[in-house]
């Protein structure tokens, strides 16, 4: 009777939350499975087709064009906000651990873009952007910096970093804070005594803070990896859905909505080709990020 | 005791959502259209004739809900597939409905349910009448012309007069700049409107419809080099750009012509609402994309810009039909033709607005708007290969020679006259 009302209880807390898990996550990523191996005349679906959906995405002109420039743009934004948004998060997380002046209100600045909307952040930075009356082209100005006078959005060679920076501003401060608190918890008495052996500040870092917070590192990176293979909100409010201009800020996720379900230009929704595309955004989330998990363990430290 | 705590919980988990069901119940008879558009610029030309409907016919309300013109189509996609598309679509034309209309969505519009349809001509009902099977799905809103906008007072000021040639076009635009005024007020960043652009400036380079023809038959293709050539001449425009134009956009594009801080829009006729409305104080005229000789045959592109169509699973039919019967009625088509300045298809009506008139001009030749009108039906889209090739091209990516190879390697994946 007890373990009877025991189970109740149990399915009581578990049932709501796993069926809008099913219906929200699990139900679309095995439709989305089913789908990709089927024909699609418009919204029909027709007869199944095993791998040919793949096969059109890697192989067959304009797709494999565009899937393949998109995927280099998600490198980019992988490596960018790898090199530039982690480094300064781990520096300004380290200085903020160092308690340096003026820390606690550091702190708040530099996470509150990370509460702002994206969408909203997305548009006020487009208007900055603008060769016309943006106010980077009018700070540029003041500063005399003409030659930084430029149409950032406009440029294929600038487009995706302009928005890649965009990116950066507004989410620096979550890896901040991750490592702030990460350093926080390495021991302050192994940092006292490494101090009063006079060991140099960068050694202290690079020989017990930075082995110690591996596990806050692999999470950064894990986060950074998923958030690069599925952005879609910034070049969709700054880039519009075609990835503009000629795709030049195209990525896995808008190739995948525009294919999916049309757009102004592309107009033709191929369903076909859009659950093959997401299928692939899945399971180059999955295999990636267990491979860096799997690679940080073994770097991983403990006390 | 546990047990009875864990019934009282169901209970009250299961509580609004029966109250909401027993509110359901209560509501009154009023029956509430929804009305989805692409439209956002028309919101008051709307909401009137959407007042004139709710007088005639009191138990009806409709609500206009249009959606941003560059996710509208996406918009209908994905509520056409998760069944809560609206009640009465506001539809594109050729291949942008087509795709609504072949996997059964959009209700087949008839004479007998929608009397007003006699009155149009088939070619009127050509753009929202299926090539799949043969059906026709919309009553016609408009047709849009492609047209070329100038400021008439800097026009006087600096003594100008509209060009009747490419080259008179040119010095029109070298007179601006020399005055110090930024000649042409489009950027190149949304590519819908540098395809606009190119229906303006192009036909008379490729040669009209003689070239649009010679496409369809597969007697010449899109890498021939004289449609290499009207993108060169359009490219050449760049230099009357504003600066930084390959990071401007179409709104940004019409805030310079709207604020007088550009001479010329290349653009639609459906602008002139829009711009009339947003600056009262602002002259300005338009006129027809200049022929490369003086005399020579004037091209103006035009296409149906879209229909009123009818949601298949729509549990107000009769109320929807009602409504689409409306606007098919001289009364609306004249309401719109003088509001909003666009060419409707209803025989009575009389065009009132002047810049109408002009696009009207008998001595013009039309010619289709050649990629929306014949190749956006299969992916990649002609639409779709020129406007990322247009940016490539102004952002000097590539030469026109690469994308017209472009374009035709795209269109030839699944256009038969290509592949032989």
């Amino acid at each position: 009777m007890n373990n009877k009302g025991q189970t109740l209880w149990i399915l009581f807390f578990i049932v709501p939350g796993l069926s809008l898990v099913s219906i929200v996550i699990i139900y679309p990523l095995f439709a989305s499975l089913l789908n990709s191996f089927y024909a699609w005349d418009g919204f029909t679906r027709m007869e199944f087709v095993g791998l040919q959906n793949f096969k059109t995405v890697f192989t067959q002109y304009p797709y494999n064009e565009r899937f393949f420039n998109a995927i280099g743009n998600n490198l980019k934004w992988f490596i960018s906000s790898m090199v530039i948004q982690n480094t300064f998060g781990l520096l300004f997380g380290y200085l903020l651990s160092r308690r340096i002046k003026g820390h606690e209100i550091y702190k708040r600045v530099f996470f509150m873009p990370v509460l702002l909307s994206i969408i909203a952040v997305g548009f006020l930075w487009k208007l900055y952007y603008n060769p016309q009356f943006g106010l980077f082209m009018k700070l540029f100005t003041a500063l005399g910096w003409d030659f930084m006078n430029r149409a950032w959005l406009g440029d294929s060679s600038t487009a995706t970093y302009a928005i890649i920076l965009m990116n950066i501003w507004r989410w620096t401060g979550f890896p901040t804070l991750v490592f702030l608190a990460a350093m926080d918890n390495v021991p302050e008495e192994c940092l006292e005594s490494a101090h009063m052996d006079g060991t140099p500040e960068w050694t202290m870092f690079w020989k017990i803070t930075f082995p110690l917070i591996i596990p806050a590192i692999m999470v950064i990176t894990v986060l950074t990896l998923i958030g690069s293979i599925n952005v879609f909100e910034q070049v969709y409010t700054m880039a519009d859905l075609d990835g503009a201009p000629n795709y030049a800020t195209d990525t896995l996720g808008t190739l995948f909505y525009r294919s999916a379900f049309g757009s102004q230009a592309s107009t033709v929704p191929e369903i076909s080709i859009g659950s093959s595309l997401s299928v692939i955004i899945y399971v180059l989330c999955l295999g990636l990020s267990v491979l860096n998990i799997l690679g940080f363990q073994k770097k991983e430290v403990q006390l | 005791m546990r047990k009875v705590m864990l019934y009282v919980m169901i209970i009250l988990i299961c509580l609004p959502g029966s109250m909401l069901f027993a509110a359901g119940q209560q509501e009154e008879e009023m029956v509430e259209l929804d009305f989805s558009s692409w439209r956002t610029e028309d919101v008051d030309v709307y909401e009137a004739i959407i007042a004139m409907f709710e007088e005639e016919n009191p138990g009806i309300s409709v609500t206009y809900s249009p959606y941003k013109t560059e996710e509208y189509q996406t918009v209908l996609a994905a509520n056409f597939k998760g069944g809560t598309a609206a009640d009465v679509i506001h539809l594109r034309a050729y291949g942008n409905f087509e795709q609504f209309a072949k996997p059964g969505y959009l209700m087949p519009l008839t004479e007998d349910i929608i009397p007003e349809l006699a009155k149009y001509s088939a070619q009127s009902l050509a753009g929202s009448t299926s090539i799949t099977d043969g059906n026709v799905y919309g009553v016609p809103y408009a047709s849009q012309s492609l047209v070329i906008y100038y400021n008439t007072a800097m026009y006087a000021e600096l003594g100008l007069t509209p060009p009747e040639s490419w080259d008179e076009f040119i010095s029109n635009l070298e007179a601006c700049a020399a005055a110090g005024i930024t000649p042409l007020a489009n950027g190149t960043k949304t590519g819908w409107m540098d395809e606009v652009m190119s229906g303006v400036i192009c036909p008379t380079f490729y040669g009209g419809n003689d070239f649009y023809y010679d496409i369809l038959d597969g007697k010449t293709g899109f890498d021939d080099p004289k449609y290499a050539g009207a993108l060169e001449k359009l490219h050449s425009l760049a230099e009357y750009m504003p600066s930084g134009f390959t990071g401007l956009e179409y709104v940004e594009s019409q805030m310079l012509f709207l604020n007088e801080m550009a001479a010329h829009f290349i653009g639609g006729i459906w602008e002139d609402s829009y711009f009339s409305k947003q600056n009262e104080d602002l002259d300005y005229d338009i006129f027809i994309g200049p022929p490369a000789q003086k005399g020579g045959a004037q091209y103006i592109s035009t296409f149906m810009d879209g229909s009123f169509g009818i949601n298949k699973a729509t549990p107000n039919s009769d109320e929807a039909i009602k409504f689409v019967n409306f606007m098919a009625s001289k009364e609306v088509q004249q309401y719109i033709s003088d509001n909003l300045g666009v060419k409707t298809e209803h025989p009575e009506v009389v065009p009132t607005k002047p810049l109408l008139m002009k696009v009207m001009d008998p001595s013009l030749t039309t010619t289709p708007y050649m990629m929306l009108v014949s190749f956006r039906y299969e992916q990649p889209s002609g639409s779709s290969l020129i406007q990322s090739g247009l940016q490539a091209l102004f952002g000097g990516d590539k030469t026109s020679e690469e994308v017209v190879a472009d374009v035709q390697k795209g269109i030839a994946t699944y256009f038969e006259p290509f592949q032989n």
